[in-house]
């Protein structure tokens, strides 16, 4: 029986796209309003979805309690509230886009030790969202 | 191949406890969920059916029907019931949204006659739903 559990989080942050690979004209055809170089800030909403067998003696893949002191230490504390060109290492260099960001999320969880990391789905609006599941080959997969 | 989803809400109570556990571990484990009294949650259920549609209708099968599948199979058995002591398939398991998810998947998959369950997915609250898609008895 495969079976997925999923548990949605949300932080506030904010951030710029804009790429130091581009000049000031492209940066603000391609970005747009999101060029604006003051930043601006969205409710990003998490799915973290997880896979494994059921413990028949709990009946859980893994335990909420650890999955969520784990996702507020990795991702909610140090994104929350924050800028996260400048206050999250990892987009000073690349853009924080919520492709890149999606993938940062997934990065970070893939290590949870309670069960496998299946999915990152992130929501930047109401509107759009992103998934990312690892590389095909696994090699970006926590084992 | 062509999905659809028919959503469903039942309120239901439960408690997680092992009694393999003592008092203290399952307490530990389990938490508030522990709570002997139980307590309560709306679920939502979504189930997907996957098929070809049929030439004559335009359907992969006919809503009504999945509707009074679903009403029979999984309503019946378990709006406003006490999932622990009211319902005979969860009988000897901790009733979480894993394992309510995979009894609802085998309450379904066989009832299904026109195209084929592919999902079942059970939210317990906005923050939390489990996905099931069948494949075998064990885990």
């Amino acid at each position: 029986m495969k079976l997925e559990l999923t548990r949605r989080y949300a932080f506030s942050a904010s951030h710029r796209l804009h790429s130091r690979h581009l000049s000031e004209e492209e940066n603000q055809t391609i970005y747009g309003k999101c060029n604006n170089p003051h930043g601006h800030g969205h409710n990003y909403v998490i799915e973290v979805s997880l896979t494994g067998p059921v413990d028949p003696a709990t009946g859980m893949i893994a335990h909420l309690s650890q999955l969520d002191a784990f996702v507020q230490s990795e991702v909610l504390e140090p994104f929350d509230h924050t800028y996260l060109n400048k206050d999250v290492a990892a987009f000073r260099e690349i853009v924080p886009t919520t492709e890149n960001l999606c993938m940062e999320i997934f990065d970070r969880l893939k290590s949870f030790p309670g069960a496998r990391l299946a999915r990152i789905r992130l929501e930047e609006t109401g509107r759009n969202s992103f998934e990312y599941a690892g590389e095909p080959d696994g090699a970006n997969q926590h084992e | 191949m062509v999905y659809l989803t028919r959503k469903i809400e039942f309120s239901a109570s439960h408690l997680y406890h092992n009694p393999e556990f003592s008092a203290a571990e399952n307490r530990r484990i389990f938490g508030k969920c522990n709570n002997p009294n139980g307590h309560g949650h709306n679920y939502v259920l979504e189930v997907t059916v996957g098929g070809e549609t049929d030439p004559a209708t335009g359907m992969v099968l006919d809503l009504k029907e999945l509707k009074e599948i679903m009403e029979r199979e999984v309503m019946e058995r378990m709006d406003h019931r006490f999932l622990n002591y009211e319902v005979p398939e969860l009988a000897g398991q901790i009733p979480t949204c894993e394992n309510i998810a995979a009894v609802i998947w085998r309450l379904l998959e066989p009832k299904i006659e026109r195209g084929r369950l592919h999902r079942v997915r059970l939210w317990e609250t906005p923050d939390l739903y489990v996905d099931c898609y069948g494949g075998g008895p064990a885990q």
